[in-house]
């Protein structure tokens, strides 16, 4: 009995020692920001609390755009916070959004990692007044309030295309090395790449699609087993900033190096390496910091009334004036293509 | 025990060696192992004949070797150690700080991230051995804490490829002739342990704890050391294993080693180790490890798609628990039979018994 009792006195222990340890990690974003917390009430003159849920966390891409999203917040004396997932999962940032809900946030601006997943914990947001956006990728167009698009994905897929077809000329086998097979902008992605390719380019041919789930290991296997797969291959695409480096580092190590052409989407610090000793010659990416820019400005618009639809248009800071298409949708503008020349212009 | 099980047996060592083999789980995981690098060869040549083919054959494996070996010390005492996934995390990102932050050499940064490791797993281990908290619960505890101290330490921070030395990153790919640099650190690691537990008084008392703990006590082995030092053990094999996943892979970002904990006891229990401890060698859990790896980087050159790769894995551990079941009746039949008729018989070290013995039941009486 006795023994028993230490056993669970142990066992709560534990418990306690995780809690404490878990809330603290929780808890550290709020500190920073309590400059002008007004007690976060409503609309009207308080300052805009605004939530950032990336993807996940630890993800380059995702630091640069809400560093962008912090710095409008900033801008317009709003309150800035950002919370996450360590792994990109839908159910992994149900929690975030709940948790914002219950403290009251006046908007939430969010990258889905499914569209379909998060629209029940979205729903319960939007019916406490809480302006939802979605960034980078979206959710169903009736789940949101406004969806900030980087790029339209037909622009996104042709420059993909475009700078593989001159790297490999024109002809040749190409593979594409994706994110999870159920990411909502990587597949519609790969559907115009395909669309893309049938259409103008008729001598490359698409062998296979593969998944690297946006985890450095399991992009590396991927890459490897496509090289072994396809001795002809002669280019990849990797449309996701971890694919794309797993896949640069992968193969700046091997004997496919300057064989097998890689292109697609990527941040300049990482793949900074890899263009300078030659694995890659050129890609692109919207300019991610100005994607968070204007997905604040577009939730400081909502959370004030001064836009509610299609047809609207606001003011978004240094970038100027933007207009609610479609869907519900803001496009940002046209891809960047980054290479030699002017890698070291851009450090994010 | 029975007059019968210390009988020296009447088979020549090398009949013995030659049936101990055939018999072993680790021959059985080795031709697995080699079947599949042969299928997968024949559907592509570069699998195993090209140059990068060759050394990543050898090379991918090695980190979960290392991670294995450490788990295999653990769950021998009859423990597990759920938590090395984030102990790698952790110190493959202490790794990329200390190039970012200070001018250390290379050796010292590796030395670095095993203290680290060995740190991490000593906190297991005392609240394990000492705290008498089950390990499946305590690391399951700290593999959260040492996680959640990652992404408070890290927060979106990512380590990239270039703010590594270059000589560093090299070790993740160069070989020495034709064995990756990696691939012998793993090697030299499994070699050591496995002769230390094979044949070191402190490695057979891991068995004996395992086999029947209340026993080794009441004999008088020291059972909380020896389980403390499994722990540390572990850990700074996994503070290994994080400083090689930096050099292999350039890149570390928070969610590096998440799940891994899980293959090291997949690959351990593949191997032949069995869950409940006193039984199974280092060298079956390193081949168990490198059937996992092989089996994730040829499936998708043999065309197969994720899901059934996964679930590939999922019958291999099953196979291999009900394996391990069939193989524990079998002998506990064979050791009854053993009793009863050495009972009734008037000599003892009767020549047909011992065979028994020295065949089946190896690892569980020695």
């Amino acid at each position: 009995m006795k023994f028993q009792n230490r056993r669970l006195s142990g066992l709560a222990a534990v418990a306690l020692v995780a809690s404490l340890a878990l809330s603290a990690c929780g808890g550290d974003d709020d500190g920073g920001d309590d400059n002008n917390s007004s007690g976060g009430g409503g609309g009207g003159g308080d300052a805009t609390s605004v939530t950032f849920i990336p993807k996940n966390l630890g993800n380059p891409y995702f630091d640069t755009s809400n560093a962008g999203g912090a710095e409008a917040v900033e801008e317009f004396g709003g309150e800035y916070e950002e919370v996450g997932p360590a792994e990109a999962s839908p159910d992994g940032q149900v929690q975030y959004i709940n948790t914002a809900t219950q403290q009251g946030r006046n908007a939430l601006v969010i990258s889905a990692n499914d569209p379909d997943a998060l629209c029940d914990a979205i729903g319960e947001a939007r019916d406490a007044d809480i302006a939802v956006v979605t960034y980078d990728a979206d959710t169903n167009p009736d789940c949101r309030d406004i969806f900030i698009n980087q790029a339209d994905s037909a622009g996104i897929a042709k420059v993909q295309v475009d700078l593989i077809a001159e790297q490999i000329g024109g002809a040749g086998e190409v593979a594409i090395l994706s994110a999870a097979a159920n990411a909502t902008n990587q597949n519609e992605w790969i559907g115009l790449m395909e669309e893309e390719l049938a259409a103008n380019h008729p001598d490359i041919e698409l062998v296979e699609t593969v998944y690297g789930d946006d985890d450095d290991q399991k992009s590396f296997d991927a890459t490897a087993a496509l090289l072994q797969k396809h001795p002809n291959l002669k280019g990849i695409i990797s449309p996701t900033t971890v694919g794309i480096a797993a896949a640069a580092r992968y193969l700046s190590t091997s004997d496919a190096k300057g064989k097998v052409a890689l292109t697609g989407l990527g941040t300049p610090n990482q793949m900074r390496e890899y263009v300078k000793d030659g694995t890659v010659t050129a890609f692109a990416l919207w300019n991610p910091a100005d994607l968070g820019y204007l997905a604040a400005y577009a939730a400081k618009a909502l959370v004030d009334g001064d836009i509610e639809g299609e047809g609207d248009s606001f003011e978004a800071g240094r970038l100027g004036e933007y207009t609610v298409g479609a869907d519900n949708t803001v496009l940002l503008g046209d891809p960047f293509v980054f290479d030699a020349e002017n890698i070291d212009d851009f450090d994010f | 025990m029975t007059d019968t099980l210390v009988q020296p047996s009447a088979a020549s060592p090398t009949a013995r060696a030659v049936r101990d083999l055939l018999r072993s789980r680790e021959l059985a995981v080795g031709v697995v192992l080699l079947l599949l690098i042969a299928v997968t060869t024949l559907k592509s040549n570069a699998f195993l004949f090209s140059s990068t083919g060759w050394r990543d054959l050898l090379l991918t494996p090695s980190m979960l070797v290392l991670l294995a070996v450490g788990q295999t010390a653990v769950i021998i005492t009859r423990n597990v150690d759920l938590s090395v996934g984030s102990t790698l995390g952790l110190t493959a990102y202490l790794t990329g700080r200390l190039f970012i932050d200070t001018g250390l050499p290379i050796i010292a940064v590796v030395l670095a991230g095993i203290l680290m490791g060995a740190a991490l797993g000593a906190i297991n281990g005392v609240l394990v051995a000492f705290g008498r908290v089950p390990a499946l619960v305590i690391t399951l505890g700290t593999m959260y804490i040492y996680r959640g101290a990652f992404l408070t330490w890290a927060g979106s921070d990512r380590i990239n490829a270039d703010d590594m030395p270059r000589t560093f990153r090299d070790l993740g790919t160069d070989s020495i002739l034709g064995i990756p640099v990696l691939t012998i650190v793993a090697a030299v690691v499994l070699a050591a342990v496995g002769y230390y537990l094979r044949t070191a008084r402190g490695g057979r008392e891991l068995y004996a704890i395992g086999s029947d703990p209340d026993a080794a006590e009441l004999y008088g082995l020291q059972v909380r050391r020896r389980i403390f030092s499994a722990f540390v053990l572990s850990g700074a094999l996994a503070g290994l294993a994080g400083v090689v996943s930096a050099a292999r892979f350039g890149t570390v970002s928070s969610s590096v080693g998440s799940g891994i904990e899980l293959e090291a006891v997949g690959a351990a229990v593949i191997g032949g180790v069995a869950i409940f401890g006193g039984s199974g060698t280092v060298w079956g859990a390193a081949l168990g490890a490198m059937l996992l790896v092989t089996i994730y980087r040829s499936l998708p050159v043999l065309g197969i798609s994720d899901f059934w790769q996964q679930a590939v894995v999922g019958a291999l551990i099953i196979g291999a628990i009900v394996l391990d079941r069939v193989l524990v009746t079998r002998q506990e039949r064979a050791l009854v039979a053993a009793r009863d008729t050495s009972a009734g018989s008037t000599s003892p070290g009767a020549p047909t018994l011992a065979p028994v013995v020295a065949g089946d039941a190896q690892e569980g009486t020695r």
